[in-house]
């Protein structure tokens, strides 16, 4: 087997775990969001497992690389993530959202080891990241910034500020991918607001665009080299995917966006997820 | 108190419907929220009168704006955090400062929010919203007075802030002898030794407070203030001199909102000793909506132990 092969089966069982620990711990918590942390599984991974550059045991090394959830809501895959990278126990993840504890309902930098911004309000996270971006600029630092962003996120304005800027300062140490699973709250992206064509809405706002699919690790990664080698402007990376990818009766339906799975139901997603973690 | 619970924006979204079929000018629009504000029961109905912006709070208040500004009467609906703080300057500028017949009607204020935690929990928007020259401020209690505040708002001429909440809460008031009138408190139970003033849900906790006080021979009256701006001076003033001493509850931070308010009105015409109940100046966090109230010092014990530690200062001035 080549080095790619065994590098993305390694991955491949990695998403396992991190899916059936998001299904886990939504479980336990009683609320939280299912289907925009599916979709975002294969990203996360990729980077968290292959591509960033990180020291769990030392969560503040100036010269880390840094990945920004701007759509905070899929917090369970970025905790997941974390925890099983080692920033603080998997124990933490069954105690989500109740009262005291450590995970917030959305990223909270100031409580949790891992996490580079608080988010939750949408559309916020990547003028946070332009900020990361020239800071590592200024400080002649080779960390490379990543970023999340939603579907139906983009519809926010800050959004589109953010990009201009990150165009116009020539953040090439900066890369952007778009969870483009074509659903948000109240129903399909392009039906409550579009937001297309997002390629040329990039494009034109002087961003390298990459259209790539979201749950192929391969082009993934491909997609973070790419990246690296272009010079003088960002890339957006659009990746199409899957809401609630990965549990069959989750997938494409609008109504696992924020709502948690019953005992029931995380028995027999964990099971369709390989039987990797005991329920 | 009935036994009834019912959250106040299901009330708000079964009103709009009602408005909706009275009056052709009536305009709702939402940002990507549609179903937890309880907006999607008029979209349902009235899908031509209906504006789903998408995730886009500042131009949710945009368009608003624009449609007050040809004669619609627009209800702009999203989470009370966003609606207040997100599209803060679009309200102040393009709502406010012209006075336009804007309504933000905003679901989700408070601590109530619970599992969300932090970032989706405001304890800031009746200050933000009250600062503004022009803005009327309104926070129910309950479904009935939510059916009438809204009804209201949508007579009266110029820019309203309604805030709604998430959980089912009790249902105080009875349709059939409640009248709303701006900017009037409503006493709900009479007392002489101190006053309470409440608002939203922490009106009906007031009420169960002054139960437990009665039975400790305390003898407190109950003040609903669902206007709080315009607040209702006079009666502030005449509770004060009545009792000599006054308690505010509100889900809501102590700074800016009705214990502000209400202390601004007595420092200035009565000043008596005040205890605030409310948020201590700090940010929410992630948890189950009752354990959060307990934990954020919301009950009605806490209430109780508000008016006795303010009968305490009473007695020692
Ligand atoms: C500023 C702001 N407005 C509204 C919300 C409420 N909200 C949470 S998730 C969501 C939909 C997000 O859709 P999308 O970006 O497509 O995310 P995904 O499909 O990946 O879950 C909304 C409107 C929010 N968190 N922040
Ligand atoms: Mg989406």
């Amino acid at each position: 087997m080549s080095s790619i092969e065994e590098t993305i089966k390694k991955l491949e069982q990695k998403t396992k775990i991190i899916r059936s620990y998001i299904i886990k711990m939504l479980a336990e918590a009683g609320s939280g969001h299912p289907g925009g942390s599916l979709s975002a599984v294969e990203i996360v991974t990729a980077l968290y497992f292959h591509v960033m550059n990180i020291k769990p045991e030392e969560p503040y090394w100036p010269d880390r690389d840094r990945f920004v959830l701007s759509k905070g809501h899929a917090a369970p895959v970025l905790y997941a993530a974390l925890a099983e990278k080692g920033f603080f126990p998997v124990e933490e993840l069954w105690k989500l959202r109740k009262t005291g504890a450590m995970l917030q309902g959305h990223p909270d930098m100031k409580g949790t080891p891992g996490v580079e911004i608080s988010t939750g309000s949408l559309g916020q996270g990547l003028s946070a990241a332009n900020g990361m971006a020239l800071a590592a600029r200024l400080d002649g630092r080779k960390s490379r910034i990543y970023v999340l962003l939603g579907d139906g996120e983009v519809e926010e304005g800050q959004v589109w500020e953010a990009a201009m800027a990150a165009a116009y300062y020539k953040l090439d140490n900066l890369m952007v991918f778009v969870d483009h699973n074509h659903l948000q709250i109240d129903g399909h992206v392009e039906e409550v607001m579009s937001p297309e064509p997002l390629k040329d809405k990039f494009n034109a706002f002087g961003w390298h665009v990459v259209e790539i699919d979201g749950h192929n690790l391969e082009e993934i990664i491909q997609a973070v080299e790419t990246a690296k080698g272009i010079k003088g402007k960002p890339t957006v990376a659009i990746a199409e995917t899957i809401k609630g990818k990965g549990v069959s009766f989750m997938e494409n339906q609008v109504d696992w966006h924020g709502k948690a799975p019953s005992r029931e139901q995380m028995k027999k997603a964990l099971e369709e997820l390989g039987g990797v973690l005991d329920a | 108190m009935r036994k009834e619970k019912m959250a106040t924006r299901d009330a708000y979204g079964k009103t709009l419907i009602e408005l909706g079929r009275q009056n052709r000018d009536i305009v709702v629009l939402d940002a990507d929220l549609s179903k937890s504000t309880r907006t999607e029961y008029f979209a349902k109905e009235f899908p031509e009168r209906f504006f789903n912006v998408g995730i886009a709070e500042q131009n949710l208040m945009g368009i608003a704006a624009g449609l007050a500004a040809s004669g619609k009467i627009p209800f702009a609906s999203t989470f009370a955090v966003f609606a207040t703080g997100r599209a803060y300057d679009q309200v102040r500028n393009t709502i406010a400062y012209p006075g336009l017949n804007v309504k933000i009607a905003a679901s989700h204020a408070g601590i109530t929010v619970g599992e969300d935690g932090a970032s989706h929990q405001t304890f800031e928007d009746i200050s933000l919203m009250r600062g503004l020259p022009g803005m009327t401020v309104i926070v129910p209690a309950d479904a009935v007075e939510t059916r009438f505040a809204v009804k209201k708002a949508a007579e009266v001429k110029g820019p309203v802030y309604i805030r709604l909440g998430r959980p089912k809460v009790p249902v105080i008031f009875d349709e059939t002898d409640y009248s709303f009138e701006l900017g009037k408190g409503i006493i709900l139970r009479e007392g002489k030794d101190a006053t309470i003033f409440a608002t939203g849900i922490m009106v009906s906790r007031a009420l169960e407070a002054a139960d437990v006080l009665a039975d400790k021979d305390v003898d407190v009256k109950v003040v609903n203030i669902h206007t709080i701006k315009p607040i209702d001076e006079d009666l502030i003033i005449r509770c004060a001199k009545q009792t000599g001493a006054v308690v505010t509850a509100e889900e809501h931070s102590i700074i800016g909102g009705l214990g502000s308010a209400v202390s601004e009105v007595l420092a200035e015409n009565y000043p008596v000793v005040i205890k605030r109940i409310g948020i201590q100046d700090e940010f929410g966090m992630s948890g189950d909506a009752g354990e959060l109230l307990v934990h954020y010092k919301l009950t009605s014990k806490d209430i109780v132990e508000g008016v006795e530690s303010c009968l305490k200062m009473k007695k020692a001035l």
